[in-house]
This record gives structure tokens, sequence and C-alpha cells, in this order.
């Protein structure tokens, strides 16, 4: 039997859980999400361990979920000074990066940046030459100022990123070889603000990410998980580990794709609403073929503007540990939480504060703690709580719907036992087995995907003969990195007619799933 | 003569930016677009020379030359490749050598979007001051639909400038010429250009200007900001401020669009809440919000503005990000006053945008809904 390890790194709590060969859930553990990060991982993983009794050789996957590259940003930790070159002269001289950046990061990453020629027209025609001397000395400035990483962008390099493989090469030989470097055309789309903006904050993380990583994998290493390391990324797939060293970034949103797609799972429903509860705050989103529907607004990280792609989730603040407080005939439950104290300080538990999870128990919701400590909460609070509960949940499920049909609706996380088995606008209520450590389950059933994106010549082939070659090729790229060519499939194809050019140029964007090969 | 004697000199300062882009997203009637890259614009070339003057129309002496710039282009393009800094001074030079004379000042064509904050940009590059008027008072769909077409002003001569330095100035019969030339110059010069058209005296400007936009949109960003820092809601400050109505309180639950057309054209579908429910609402919109319908029957029609508004923080919504779940507030605000003539109904009334009902202002439709 071979087994496959999830863990998930959360603000309160690290979940692990080991999945059988037919995924099913063998054993799971929740642990205190530590300082270090690793000490938590290592409770946890130790938990799982011990509980299933399995040799951790027979776990031939590990998938990890964590918000360490996210967090690094929010609280301006570990941050690399980070130098920045846009091939763009003689456009964008008008608008230099950082602009409208929140100051308090400004000091961690300095203010390096030099505008060069370079960059293309919107049909792939150079705006300008790129010049090697002017870009040797740009680097060179560069390297006086001492920065760390190095932040590559240029206009349409989605399109054609010549340009910035220059730079790359150049810096190599002013930076010398291994010197962090990240290119824009890796890491966003069309928008070049956002783009640069995501592509700083990438080379910012870079280091801080990388040991992290690795010290994550000597965690699993000292327990005899000596199974590959993946991490999850913002769409749910897979990156190696060493991949995911030089595009931290792309984990921002792994933490609520891991909650939907837990979701899905142990739900086996593709289309819902995903209500997560946490000890503070409720997130809701929803699933489209079995994948988070995304925002189509521009995401700010630690108050800085990409445009990443992130699930489409509204948060408001309720959770189990949320306080309960009258306000003259009105009940209001939140935003106030006592947080990862609910086991110390909820009355159940023996505590001072009225909590959500304590009318949760009264309302015979749910059977926890010590029912006896709070038979003197009035009946007529209980109800009007309760009913404050359903009703904040029932308003932003209502405002995540596209249309006025039901839907059903997946609660998962701890706190869901706050929520009753009736919900207006939901066509069911689920309630899945497991629900409590859906991000770790959603980080162990990931996928794993290779993509294609190049700009092509329709008319000498045609435009049939052309996609068959693109998806060929993704699907290619997705077993390369690992996936299992019978589950193979096309899940995102995008044509992009670059119009104007008299060569029918057509840019794809081609993206293939599947899931891991087995054992 | 010193027209601005005995005036307060008034100054636009980089914190007015984000104000007014919201305000003027408020009288941009759901239209304009996303005024992200035109905020950053202003902003940086006002970090780089400094504040901007604001002046009155009445400071314009009737003689001196006014020119409206704007940028025009794919929004997409736009995002990515951004200005170089010297287009405004580039388009002002050509366009001052075909009149002989010098510009005295720029101001905005429309309210809303992009274009409500690269005149201020334009004002800062150059030094010169930013006129408070604008041409609609609000946003519409086409380059024609401006007061300025009702006192015979043309679009032409334009010029379009792009990042390279080139500039092209466009002299053409009528203003659909403009259109089709200037579409396809800014085609060539990379789906982007900065434009100047529209230039008329100051006399003119005085007769068919909508006075006080720029002010009033900055007015109504900074009850909207404030409100959200009180947790208020900015909503009847902002009526107040506009003589404007509260039409409606609602849950969006449908929009249709249609893209087709080149415009999107679509409508919206409202249920009421609290003192609305039990009541429906419909928005058309192209582009922009045309008509809304309560219960069936018009209580708002262009060229009054109708602009959707974030029922908790009073937020401007455009057409193009509605969608359903979303509480809002419908306000309704008279337009300017000259759009209200018969030359300015036939170019912006209902029945322009295929609509088989007379104009009523919104003053009219609401006394009819009291009694």
């Amino acid at each position: 039997m071979t087994y496959r390890l999830g863990i998930d790194v959360g603000g309160t709590n690290t979940d692990a859980v080991i999945l059988d060969i037919n995924d099913r859930v063998v054993s799971k553990s929740k642990r205190p999400t530590s300082e270090d990060v690793s000490s938590g991982i290592r409770e946890a993983v130790e938990a799982v361990l011990d509980e299933s009794a399995i040799d951790p050789h027979s776990i031939v996957h590990s998938m990890l979920g964590t918000t360490h590259a996210t967090n690094a940003i929010v609280e301006r930790r570990g941050l690399s000074k980070v130098g920045v070159i846009r091939l763009c002269a003689p456009s964008g001289l008008g608008i230099p990066p950082f602009l409208e950046w929140p100051k308090d990061i400004i000091p961690h990453l300095g203010r390096h940046f030099q505008l060069v020629k370079g960059g293309y027209e919107y049909n792939g025609v150079p705006i300008s030459l790129p010049d090697r001397d002017e870009i040797r000395s740009a680097l060179e400035t560069l390297h006086e100022e001492q920065i760390q990483a190095l932040a590559v962008s240029c206009v349409f390099s989605p399109v054609n990123n010549d340009h910035e493989l220059l730079v790359r090469e150049i810096a190599e030989e002013i930076f010398g070889k291994g010197f962090p470097v990240s290119l824009s055309s890796e890491i966003g789309s069309i928008g070049i603000l956002e783009r640069e903006n995501a592509t700083i904050l990438n080379a910012a993380i870079l280091k801080i990410a990388s040991s992290a990583y690795g010290s994550f994998q000597n965690v699993l290493r000292a327990h005899g998980v000596t199974a590959n390391l993946f991490i999850t990324q913002n769409d749910g797939t897979l990156m190696s580990v060493d991949y995911a060293r030089l595009y931290p970034v792309f984990t921002i949103a792994s933490g609520p794709t891991n909650s939907l797609r837990g979701a899905a799972f142990l739900s086996g429903l593709t289309d819902a609403i995903v209500v997560d509860v946490g000890g503070t705050t409720t997130d809701v989103g929803i699933l489209k073929n079995g994948f988070p529907r995304e925002s189509s607004t521009a995401v700010e990280i630690g108050g800085v503007r990409t445009n990443f792609r992130m699930p489409d989730l509204i948060s408001i603040g309720l959770g189990g540990g949320s306080l309960v407080y009258t306000d003259g005939e009105e009940v209001q439950v939140g935003p106030e939480s006592v947080g990862y104290r609910i086991t110390k300080d909820a009355l159940v538990f023996g505590g001072k504060t009225r909590t959500a999870t304590d009318i949760a128990v009264a309302a015979g919701m749910a059977d926890l703690g010590d029912p006896g400590r709070i038979k003197d909460l009035e009946r007529g609070l209980v109800d009007k709580a309760s009913s404050r509960i359903r009703e904040m949940v029932e308003v932003v499920i209502d405002r995540m719907k596209t249309t006025s049909e039901d839907m059903p609706v997946i609660t998962v996380g701890g706190g869901s036992i706050l929520l009753p088995d009736r919900l207006k606008g939901a066509s069911e209520v689920i309630k899945p087995e497991n629900l409590e450590v859906a991000n770790a389950i959603g980080a162990a059933i990931s996928q794993i995907s290779g993509s294609i994106d190049g700009v092509f010549d329709v008319a000498a082939k045609g435009r049939d003969a052309v996609i068959a070659e693109v998806k060929e090729a993704a699907l290619g790229e997705a077993i390369k990195a690992g996936a299992d060519a019978q589950t193979v499939e096309i899940v995102d194809l995008e044509e992009i007619p670059l119009a104007y050019l008299p060569s029918n140029a057509v840019r794809f964007r081609v993206k293939a799933v599947g899931k891991l090969k087995k054992g | 003569m010193d027209e601005s004697r005995g005036r307060a000199m008034r100054f636009l300062k980089i914190d007015d930016i984000d104000q007014l882009a919201i305000g003027a997203a408020v009288l941009g009637s759901g239209g304009g677009g996303d005024p992200y890259l035109g905020r950053l614009m202003a902003k940086e070339a006002m970090i780089e020379k400094g504040d901007v003057r604001l002046i009155d129309v009445d400071e314009v002496p009737d003689e001196e030359l006014v020119i409206p710039s704007a940028m025009m282009g794919a929004p997409a393009v736009m995002l990515e490749k951004l200005p170089n800094g010297n287009e405004p001074q580039a388009a002002f030079k050509a366009v001052e050598s075909f009149f002989g004379k010098k510009a005295f000042a720029t101001m905005s064509i429309e309210a809303g979007g992009i274009n409500s904050c690269i005149p201020v940009y334009t004002a800062a590059r150059l030094g010169l001051p930013l006129v408070d008027v604008d041409g609609m008072g609000r946003a519409f769909p086409e380059i024609p639909m401006v007061t300025f077409s009702l006192g015979g002003v043309k679009a032409s001569p334009m010029v379009c400038c792009d990042e390279k330095g080139n500039k092209v100035i466009l002299e053409t019969i009528n203003n659909a010429w403009i259109e089709t030339l200037s579409r396809t110059v800014t085609v060539a010069m990379g789906l982007s250009s900065m434009i100047g058209l529209y230039v008329m005296d100051g006399k003119t400007l005085k007769k068919y200007g909508v006075r006080g936009t720029i002010s009033l949109a900055i007015e109504i960003g900074r009850r909207i900001l404030s409100a959200n820092r009180q947790k208020e809601s900015p909503v009847d400050s902002i009526l107040e401020l506009t003589k404007g109505y509260s039409l409606f309180e609602g849950k969006v639950t449908d929009v249709q669009r249609d893209l087709t057309t080149g415009f999107v054209r679509g409508n919206a579908l409202f249920e009421g809440i609290d003192r609305y429910r039990g009541t429906g609402f419909r928005l058309d919109f192209q582009n922009e919000n045309l008509v809304g319908l309560l219960d069936g029957k018009p209580c708002a029609m262009v060229p009054d503005l109708i602009t959707v508004l974030d029922r908790e923080t009073g937020s401007p919504i455009t057409t193009e990000h509605l969608r359903y779940g979303q509480r809002v507030v419908i306000i309704g605000m008279p337009c300017a006053p000259i759009w209200r003539s018969e030359a300015g109904l036939k170019q912006v009334g209902p029945r322009y945008f295929k609509y088989d009902i007379d104009y009523e202002p919104i003053e009219t439709l609401m006394e009819r809904r009291r009694v």
C-alpha cells in the first residue's frame, strides 16, 4: 500500500492528513501553528504518522499548502532588497515602478529601478531595440546599490519575452550565476504595473521562501518521509519544491483554494457554494467545475496591486470564537473573537466569554465541552443569536451566487457547528465527514499541471493544426511534471489573436492538468 | 483686466486625486471604466511638478485658448504601454502652432474613468491651470456628445501624440471623419494616443461648458471617503450636494449584456429591500445608464444622471461591474440645464438612444411619484 501526506499551514492551526491509494482518510491531526512554522508541521506530521502507524517510506507524495510567502509580504518580514529593470523606453518613463506602493514596505525593498530601451507594441513589433551597453550599465548601478534580487519587466513581454531573457543573460555576467532573477513574463499577464509589482514581490520573497521550503523538507525527511515535496499553488495544482523556490508568489492564495478543493472532494460535488467557518472568520467561495471561481478585479497583496487571479471570496467576521453580545434588543455576533483561545475562554470550556460556539451548544447543534456551564443562557438570547448567525451567512451566500437559483452549500472548517442544516438559498446543506481538515485534504488531492504559452503563426499550418499541436505540448508538459498520462486533460485554452498583424499570429495559453502518478 | 482678482487661488493637491476619481465615477452615470491609470499619471506628474491650479470658467479671458485633453485607445494596451510623460507637451505645441497662439489652460471632456484625471496630469506636466468645467457633466458613449457641439464647436482640429514623439494633426470636414481618422492614427501609434480636441476660446467655453464639474466631483469623492472612515452612509450627503434623488434600494437579481455593437448594451434587474420591498427596478444601459424604471414606470432618464452606489460604502458601481447579489442604492441627479434644450435632447435624449418616450426631467417624475 502507498500513501499520500497532505499538510496545510493556516494562521491558527496546522493540519495534516494521510490518504491511502483510494483517497480514503487514514489519519488526521490538527496542531497549533508555531511561530517558526516548522515545529507546528513537525507536531502535526508526528501525530498522523503515530495514529496511522504506517511506514513513512510508503508515503510516495507529500503536499504542503502554506501561506508563508503571503505572511512575509503582509508582515514585511525577511524581504530582500530588489532592483528593477524595466524595458520600455521611450514609453513608460512617465510612470516609474513602486508608484502607489504602501509607504511601510518601501524601506524593506529599497526603491532601486532603471528604465531602459526595449519592449514591444501589442503586435510584437519592438517599441525600440534593447541596447546591451545600456542594460549593462543599468545593472552595474543596481549592483553598486547592493540589491539582493533582480526583477525584470518589459512592455508586452507576455507576447514576446526575448528582451527579458537578454537582461537575465547579462545579469548573470554581472551578478554571477545563481543570483535570484525574476522575469515578469514568467509571473503574470497583460497589465505591466500589476505584473511588475507581482514580479518585484516574487523577487523579494525568493530567499525567505527558499529557506522555509528547505526546512519543511528537512522536517519531513527527519521523520522518514523521503517522498518528493510538492507545494500547492493559487490555481489548486502543485509545484515541485524546486519550482516553488523560484516562484513563491504563486502560493499566495493557496489557502482558500485548498479549502474549496477539499470541499469539492469531500462532498463529491463540482458546482456548489463553500462556507469555510474558522475561529474568527468565515470565507464563502464558489466552486465551478470543481475549481474555485476566480475574482474579476485586481487583487492586492499586502497593499500592493497585482493581477493575480484569486478565488473569489467574501470574508465576514464570524467564527467559532466570535463574541456574542447584546445591543439593546439586538444581538450581535462578532467580528471580535477569542480566536485560538476558544478552548480556554468559551463558557463550555470553563472560560468566561460568551462565544458563538456556546450558542451552538445551547441550541443543541453541537455537543462540546460541558453543557452544564451554559444552562443559564436565556432562551431568547440563544434564539436571536442563532438567527443572527444564520442571516449573516445567508446574506453572503446570496451575494456569491450568480443567479437566484438555489445551490448546494458545503460547510467546512472547525466552526461548521455554528451552521444549521437548512439555509435560505441552499438546495441542501452538506456537512461532509472530515470537514475540519478540508484544507489539508485539498492539498493532498491537488493535481499537477503543465502549460504552454506562446505566439504561433496560424496562417502557415492552419488553426486546427496549431491548436492540436499546443494541446499536445501542454499534455506533454504535465506528464513531464509527474502527471499520470491516463488522467491528463486540457482545462484551459485561451486564444488571443494579435490583431492587425499580416502574419496571423495568435497567442495561445494552454493548461493541462492530471493526477499525480501513483507510486 | 485681472478677472481673478478678489478670488482665493485654489490648488489641486495629490490627495484630491482619489476623491476626484471616485466623484467623477458618481457623475459618470455607470460609464467611464477604471480610472486607475489616470489616477496614477496625475499623481506622478504632481509629485514631479507640484500642485495644479484650478480656475473658474470666468477666469479664462474671452479670447484665450483652452485645449481639452484626453487619452484614446484600447484599455488593455493603455495598461501595458505606459506614457512617456512628454506627450502633453508635444500635443499642445502642435495645437498652439496650428492656431499661432499659446494655450491658456486645459480641461476635461467628460466625467468618469481615466479621462477625469488625464487633464490634471496634462495641467501638472505643462504648468497650466485646469478649468473647473467639462463638456458633459457626466459621461456619454460618443465623441460628439458634448455640450460644445450645441454651440457649433467642432472636434477638429484634433491632435494625436504617441510616446515616441510622433504627432498628427487632423483637420476634418465633420466629427464623423474625426472619429474615423483618429482611430486609424491611434491604431498605427500602437493602439494608444494622447489627444487634444474641441479647442475653443474662453468666450465659447463660458457659454457652453458645464461649470464646476471638477470641484463637484472632488467634493462628492471627499464625502464618500470621509463617510467610509466614519462608517456612515454618504448617500444623503451626495443627494443634498447634487440636488439628486434616491430612486431605489435593492439587490441585483439579473444582469444582461450584449457586446456585439461595440458598446456594452444591456439591462440590470433589481428586487427591492427595506422600504422598497415588494417592488422591482429595471436599469437600461449602453456603456452609461440610460433609463430607470420602477415597477415598469420610468423614474429617471437620459440625459439626467443615474448612478448605482454600493449600499454600504456608497462607492459607485460602473455598468461592467454590476453583478447578481450586490446590495445597492440607485440615485438620480438632474443633468446640466443645457442638455434639456431642444437641441440638447435631440443629441442625447431618450429618443436618440431609440427609446419611444419623451424626455421628462427627474424633478417632474419624482414629483409625480410622490403624489
